[in-house]
């Protein structure tokens, strides 16, 4: 994956903008910024991963089966909206900094793709379901589970193998 | 030590692994991605001790039913960190944040004996109280920095910041990192 061209060459300029804005020049200069950013974005994968999973497991029908699943949604919802905050706060620097290498990066691409359909899926379909789902689980809960943590994981593979491809 | 993790390294496993195109970064991705599965099942559970979440939910139902899925996630981490370990040990051995992570997991370990063999025992005197006791909630806060502490750690284990080849180190880097003193 990566070195190929997947977006319109009418982008490139776009992303080489974005390179030179003064928060992308500061964070590609510095030794240290690129580590710290890129480690705090990793403690937001922890932060949104256990808000996504509490949610999940509990439509697949384990977890924390004894509360009833608009519950655990709801309690979930705070930690699942703080760690998205903190995944783009840090992501967007992270990705000024080499966005050309981005450009180029087939999977930039994918989370690209894959990150919007999930932040839909899990703020529009999951949403609209929990509201109108039983209090136990059913085939339905466990469709729509299944397909937030099938969106999440290839949002958060993509992006560890930006780092790996070309 | 040294010797036996030069030996390691130079089996030819480690060096195949190291050398991989595809192995090591899927182990890798492993690794990082497990941290969602591990750090985010555990952070709900201090997030519960420190009342700050599922306040209305027991924190025996919290921890018993989280308590798989970390497991299985702490069991993914440990796999693939010891893959990663031995495909370069003597280079992780002298990195200062692989040690400064390995110093973080006693103190992680400790925090969660000591919860386990005190006040957890008496879980079910206290866990509905709207304020849980101090020592739970200290629990919940050192378990939440030391996890963190050791997801940061972790990743900047990737930089050669301060190698021991790397010339004019201030002395405590070189004690920090173990580095071979000159004419050993």
């Amino acid at each position: 994956m990566g070195g190929r061209q997947f977006a319109p060459e009418a982008w490139l300029p776009f992303f080489e903008r974005m390179e030179n804005t003064a928060i992308g020049t500061a964070v590609r200069e510095s030794i240290w910024a690129f580590p710290i950013i890129e480690a705090v974005h990793l403690l937001g994968l922890g932060l949104l991963g256990g808000a996504v999973l509490l949610a999940d497991l509990r439509l697949l029908g384990t977890g924390l089966t004894r509360q009833p699943v608009a519950n655990v949604v709801r309690h979930a919802h705070p930690w699942l909206v703080a760690g998205v905050a903190l995944m783009f706060l840090t992501g967007i620097p992270l990705f000024l900094s080499e966005a050309v290498k981005c450009y180029y990066n087939t999977s930039f691409w994918v989370k690209m793709i894959s990150l919007p359909v999930a932040l839909g899926f899990t703020f529009g379909a999951r949403k609209c379901v929990v509201a109108a789902a039983p209090s136990r689980a059913n085939w339905r809960t466990r469709l729509i589970a299944a397909i937030s943590l099938g969106l999440w994981f290839t949002v958060a593979a993509a992006g560890r193998w930006i780092g790996f491809s070309a | 030590m040294e010797r036996f993790l030069e030996w390691l390294g130079n089996t030819p496993w480690s060096i195949a692994l190291l050398e991989s195109t595809l192995a090591w970064p899927l182990i890798e991705s492993s690794h990082v991605l497990a941290v969602a599965l591990f750090f985010g099942t555990v952070m709900m559970n201090d997030l519960r001790l420190l009342g700050w979440t599922m306040r209305r939910v027991p924190v025996s139902e919290v921890t018993g039913r989280l308590l798989p899925w970390t497991r299985l996630g702490f069991t993914i981490m440990v796999v693939t960190g010891l893959l990663i370990f031995y495909s370069n040990p003597v280079r992780y051995y002298h990195n200062i944040f692989f040690r400064l992570k390995v110093v973080l997991f006693v103190v992680a370990g400790l925090n969660a004996f000591v919860f386990h063999r005190g006040i957890h025992r008496r879980v079910m005197e206290w866990e509905r109280l709207p304020v849980l006791p101090g020592r739970a909630r200290v629990a919940g806060a050192t378990s939440l920095a030391a996890w963190a502490l050791i997801i940061v750690a972790g990743r900047l284990i990737a930089y050669n910041w301060f190698d021991c080849d790397i010339p004019g180190q201030p002395g405590w880097v070189n004690w920090a990192a173990g580095c071979p003193v000159a004419g050993d």
